[in-house]
């Protein structure tokens, strides 16, 4: 689906990837590893359209890919991923309003009200069910990163890029969110593509992992050489059909009153 | 207990917060006092009767030459000027201060010329005004939109363009436009911090409304100090000075008060 051809980045003199080819199938979950500095974020931020690649062509569907970021490719940052001014609905509504009006940005009436109805479902399925109304600096971390992936599936993203989404939380946390996203990520039919620095995570999570590290150094210029692929890794591995984690850890109270 | 870490109760702050206050003004009673027991026709250090007299005359009794009620016509005179300039300020902060902030073209554009006109003493620009504007209510008004508007401005410009730049892309990827991004991303984002600008130019806005009060008017709370300062009329003078102190503390509430109200999600890290 999607496909990179020969994608170079340079800052001025500084080779940060060269000679990047790779070809991303549909539905695949791929997860970029390697050191710091080896450019898995550029090649994020190029994929995003928040770059431009300095060679190379990008086509999505055999089309060229527009050069700016655009609802075709969601992403979730490690952090700033949400708008601290508006409620937990009024993040995920943001991306209906922005698309329904563009001249006010704004929904009114029935509209509004499908919108909402919308925008809760998906709070749903992320279990923010209840912290509609909260403003996310009234929320943890986790909280924050399921309302970052529910704004960001509200549009139906072709390709959701995660840049070290799970980084800055807790260990027990990560957990219920890998289930999540690995729930989301099959429920939804999505292409994921994930940057991070957790080598278990990068394997435990993805179809694919790629290693990007530079194949050559000249220790005289070390901006000389760019990062590359060196390890390209598809996981054949059959995932289990349904994991058996998740309902639970989301579901917070389950006892019923009488 | 440490000094660093003591956290005085609620009692104790108010209790602790009036002293000072308290002590101030004892010691100036003490002070009038001691000098009325010298000389009883002292005007530099006035007996709070004698303010008493003073302002009764100027709150209710009607100034024989124009009729007017003169320590309400210059309470009226001086805030509609503050608040006029004030407001204009304020409007084209939101104008240009969240354009400049939002867009790196404009901000390329009008960087230079907003900090330019920052870093011209207001004062140093005041003749110029009379010049152009007369000596009526335009220059006055001008003093204080030029003096406050420029940090206004460029405040709320760096403050949104400080944001970080995660929330344009993401707003980029959620569908929004140029314009969607302004109006829901940046402007929402700006204004609790045009409030603190606004709260924190209050104090300049009062200066530049005295001196062009005192330079050039014939009503308004600056006007009146100068005027009976060369009676030596302490007696005006301090409860005027006192007024105006009140006034500004209000304002300043108002505007917090406005701010918590109207801002919510921007107070909810201070808690």
């Amino acid at each position: 689906m999607l496909s990179l051809r020969n994608i170079w980045v340079e800052y001025g003199e500084k080779v940060v990837l060269e000679r990047i080819s790779l070809d991303i199938t549909e539905g695949s979950f791929v997860s970029i590893i390697g050191p710091s500095g080896a450019g898995k974020s550029s090649l994020l931020r190029v994929i995003l359209g928040q770059e431009r690649p300095t060679r190379g062509t990008i086509t999505l569907d055999g089309a060229p890919l527009p050069r700016e970021c655009g609802p075709d490719r969601g992403v979730v940052f490690q952090r700033y991923s949400v708008f601290p001014h508006l409620t937990v609905l009024g993040n995920v509504l943001l991306g209906l309003e922005f698309s329904a009006s563009p001249l006010t940005a704004r929904l009114f009436g029935s509209a509004r009200r499908a919108a909402v109805s919308e925008a809760e479902a998906m709070l749903g399925q992320v279990g923010l069910a209840d912290a509609r109304d909260l403003y996310p600096a009234q929320m943890s971390g986790g909280m924050q990163q399921r309302l970052a992936i529910a704004q960001a599936l509200i549009k139906r993203p072709r390709i959701l890029l995660l840049d070290e989404p799970f980084g800055a939380l807790d260990p027990g946390i990560r957990g219920d969110m890998h289930a999540l996203i690995t729930r989301l990520w099959r429920e939804h039919g999505l292409t994921i593509i994930m940057v991070t620095h957790d080598i278990k995570e990068a394997f435990a999570l993805g179809t694919r992992v790629l290693t990007l590290d530079k194949r050559r150094h000249d220790p005289h210029a070390p901006q000389r050489y760019g990062a590359g692929v060196i390890y390209d890794l598809a996981l054949t591995r059959k995932r289990a059909p349904e994991p058996a984690e998740d309902a639970s850890s989301i579901t917070i109270d389950t006892k019923v009153n009488t | 207990m440490r000094w660093v870490t003591a956290q005085p109760t609620r009692r104790a702050t108010l209790l602790l917060g009036a002293l000072p206050l308290l002590v101030l003004a004892l010691a100036y009673i003490v002070a009038a006092a001691a000098r009325h027991a010298d000389n009883a026709a002292d005007k530099i250090l006035p007996l709070p009767g004698a303010m008493a007299a003073a302002m009764a005359g100027l709150l209710f009794e009607p100034d024989p030459l124009s009729g007017q009620y003169l320590f309400w016509a210059d309470t009226i005179a001086s805030l509609g000027r503050l608040g006029l300039g004030l407001g204009i300020a304020t409007a084209s902060t939101l104008l240009v201060g969240v354009l400049v902030g939002s867009l790196p073209p404009l901000r390329a554009f009008l960087g230079p010329l907003v900090t330019a006109i920052a870093v011209i003493p207001p004062i140093a620009v005041l003749p110029i005004l009379f010049i152009v504007f007369g000596l009526g209510e335009v220059a006055k008004v001008a003093l204080i939109v030029v003096g406050v508007a420029p940090f206004m401005v460029r405040d709320v410009a760096g403050h949104i363009a400080a944001l970080p730049r995660e929330q344009v892309v993401k707003a980029l990827t959620l569908g929004a436009n140029s314009w969607g991004v302004v109006l829901r991303v940046m402007l929402p984002q700006a204004l609790p911090r045009l409030l603190d600008g606004l709260r924190l130019s209050l104090g300049p806005a009062w200066v530049f409304l005295i001196s062009a009060e005192a330079i050039a008017a014939d009503v308004g709370l600056g006007y009146r100090i100068f005027l009976v300062r060369r009676y030596l009329a302490m007696d005006v003078i301090i409860p005027y000075v006192a007024w105006i102190a009140l006034l500004a503390v209000v304002l300043d509430f108002a505007l917090v008060f406005a701010s918590r109200r109207l801002f919510g999600w921007a107070h909810l890290g201070a808690r």
